[in-house]
């Protein structure tokens, strides 16, 4: 087949470019700016180095949120992942009741951040709420305003509730995407459930399942609203992950240099794992080919 | 190994079916021989695959009984069955290497290791992947693919019974001749009981011992593939079998003369019909060209070459009927008539063989 060679069809790709120049790149420019300058007030800035990001880097401060932060995300990956496959593997396949199940579970899907974090501030209150009253009722030290154990928990069954869903319903198409033959097949083969689950299911729900991590990771790693609404970053500081504390540190301090260094650092660590999802994801399959 | 009896049996996948349009298999008594093997040959979507299946214990019948060896196996699960079945579309494990597909339903069964070993060896080499054991069967070819499912279905050497769903159709015509001589070989080594669903008739008739033709969801003939050829139950199989496939006519039948048309045509023996529709079945070989006298009227539409043969197409009173030369013999350039040679005519009554009078066949 003969191209033909034309380069004004670059025009066509200049909407999307201007687009994302604007909406990505600029506000991006202006945190690397801000990044690299310090300033005395009126709106005088010098060039300061890389002084923010030695500075941050020898934070403790930063290290202790990075630190809950990495703990919370592989908890909340090490409960969703399990048990949304677990979920999946037990819905139905067809008829009314697989449609009833994934309308069931995309509601909490549907659901605003700041709502689902409102939800649980309510649902897990000791005066008002239904599982925080009915907790201390039965006698457990339940409090999450107070209590280190009792915060985390509540902040990690809030998001187990709101995003396993998203895990069960993309292993839920890995699972729908497998011919009966397979499992025919695995039954005239005398295959124990565990087997399927092992040779059959499990390596074609495999492609599914590392989106689904990767996205959980990503979005966990980066959240915010919903801990902050429920928790405020406490008590003390238990519950204060990256994000909040870069809020508190930009917007509540107004520390602009440090704060702008720390979000290129957290940007940075987040593509950089995303990264190594990716490679990993891409080369199993070549791998598994040779 | 094991003889296989299924006792009115007959399924529909309707859960309340009426009428007998309603079942995709319709009432069926019939053994399956302990060791021969078996060709289930019918056009697509004729319940093939869901007798096998029922054998197999993947679908569970609406009615009737299946029985291996008299023992009513209706209520068991397929594992409780131990039978092997091949699917149409490759079935692998992609995460294992081939050795690992192969061994696994005798891992599952937990014999010994070194069992495994061997008999793994040994269907590796029936199967021709010798040299591929260690590899991953993910990015394989279909055909290499199609060779491991047969391969896990030939292994286990126990087995009640062999099904195979139109295990070759993805193989390319080569090889597909040598596995299914390897089948024969295997079957012919440790006499399993084989089922063998087709709608290639060449492969079934190359393949079984007794050729099982269905139609619409019933068995219209069990018989050896010459008796398939040369007595054909039903019209059906006359047309499906052969190729081309039987001509039928119109005709009136009285006695052991017959009318199509205007033309008489003399039967070799009498036969007696109850008022239904009758018709002459014809194969193609026993056509004979002639120019005048008494046959019926026919004009040759074009004349196929293929090469071992040559199909002449006709048309008889508006019909297209075929009619083969062997190779070599030259096409009478006047013809205007065919005749039947006697030995070659069947006379069907609604779509059924009449026997002739005097002579009991099984249909």
């Amino acid at each position: 087949m003969n191209k033909t060679v034309n380069q004004k069809a670059w025009f066509l790709v200049l909407p999307v470019l201007i687009l994302v120049a604007f909406s990505a790149v600029i506000p991006l420019m202006t945190v690397v700016n801000y990044s690299v300058q310090d300033t005395f007030g009126n709106n005088v800035f010098f060039w300061n180095g890389i002084y923010w990001f030695e500075e941050m880097l020898a934070s403790e401060r930063m290290w202790n949120a990075l630190g809950r932060q990495v703990v919370f995300s592989s908890i909340i990956l090490a409960i969703e992942v399990p048990l949304g496959v677990f979920v999946a593997l037990n819905m139905p396949k067809k008829g009314f009741w697989a449609s009833f199940c994934l309308v069931v579970m995309s509601l909490p899907l549907l659901i605003p951040w700041n709502v689902v974090g409102t939800i649980w501030q309510i649902f897990g209150r000791v005066d008002i709420g239904l599982l925080g009253h009915t907790l201390d009722a039965i006698g457990i030290n339940y409090n999450y305003t107070q209590g280190f154990y009792a915060a985390w928990t509540t902040v990690i069954v809030m998001d187990v509730w709101h995003w396993t869903s998203l895990v069960a319903l993309l292993a839920y198409a890995g699972l729908q995407s497998i011919p009966d033959a397979y499992y025919q097949a695995a039954k005239i083969d005398q295959a124990s459930r565990w087997a399927v689950f092992r040779y059959i299911e499990l390596p074609k729900m495999l492609g599914v399942l590392m989106i689904a991590i990767l996205l959980r990771f990503m979005d966990s790693f980066m959240i915010y609203t919903e801990p902050f609404v429920v928790t405020g970053g406490g008590p003390g500081n238990a519950t204060t992950f990256l994000s909040i504390d870069l809020v508190k540190m930009a917007l509540g301090q107004f520390d602009l240099g440090p704060a702008a260094a720390f979000s290129i650092m957290y940007f940075l660590v987040i593509l950089a794992i995303s990264w190594v999802f990716y490679t990993v994801m891409t080369n199993l399959d070549k791998r598994d080919a040779k | 190994m094991a003889k296989i009896t299924l006792d009115n049996l007959a399924h529909s996948y309707l859960p309340n079916p009426s009428g007998e349009d309603d079942y995709a298999l319709k009432e069926l008594n019939h053994d399956w021989q302990d060791g021969e093997a078996y060709a289930l040959l019918g056009s697509s979507g004729c319940g093939k695959s869901t007798l096998l299946n029922i054998i197999s214990g993947l679908l569970h019948p609406s009615q009737g009984r299946i029985l291996f060896d008299g023992q009513d196996v209706t209520h068991q699960a397929t594992a409780e069955r131990n039978i092997a079945q091949v699917f149409q579309f490759p079935v692998v494990y992609d995460t294992m290497t081939v050795r690992e597909n192969l061994a696994f339903p005798l891992k599952n069964r937990r014999m010994p290791a070194d069992e495994i070993r061997r008999l793994v060896q040994k269907v590796g080499h029936m199967i021709g992947m010798e040299a591929q054991l260690d590899r991953k069967a993910r990015g394989l070819t279909a055909d290499a693919k199609q060779k491991i499912s047969l391969g896990r279905g030939m292994v286990r050497e126990d087995v009640n019974a062999l099904l195979f769903d139109e295990p070759l159709t993805v193989i390319d015509p080569h090889m597909k001749w040598e596995l299914r001589t390897q089948l024969k070989k295997l079957h012919h080594d440790f006499g399993h009981t084989m089922i063998y669903v087709t709608h290639d008739q060449t492969e079934a008739l190359t393949f079984a011992d007794k050729v099982v033709v269905m139609y619409d969801g019933r068995v219209v003939q069990i018989g050896t593939p010459q008796e398939l050829f040369e007595r054909p139950a039903h019209t059906f199989v006359g047309y499906f079998i052969g190729s081309p496939g039987m001509n039928v006519f119109d005709a009136e039948i009285s006695g052991s003369e017959a009318r199509i048309g205007e033309a008489r045509i003399a039967l070799p023996a009498s036969y007696a019909t109850a008022g239904g529709k009758t018709q002459l079945g014809v194969r193609p070989e026993f056509i004979r060209l002639a120019e005048g006298g008494d046959g019926i009227p026919a004009k040759i539409l074009r004349i196929e070459d293929v090469g071992r043969h040559k199909i002449i197409r006709l048309d008889v009173a508006g019909r297209e009927i075929n009619a083969t030369l062997p190779e070599g013999t030259p096409v009478p350039a006047g013809t205007d008539r065919i005749t039947f040679d006697p030995e070659g005519i069947n006379v069907y009554e609604n779509d059924w063989r009449v026997a002739p009078k005097g002579q009991r066949e099984a249909a």
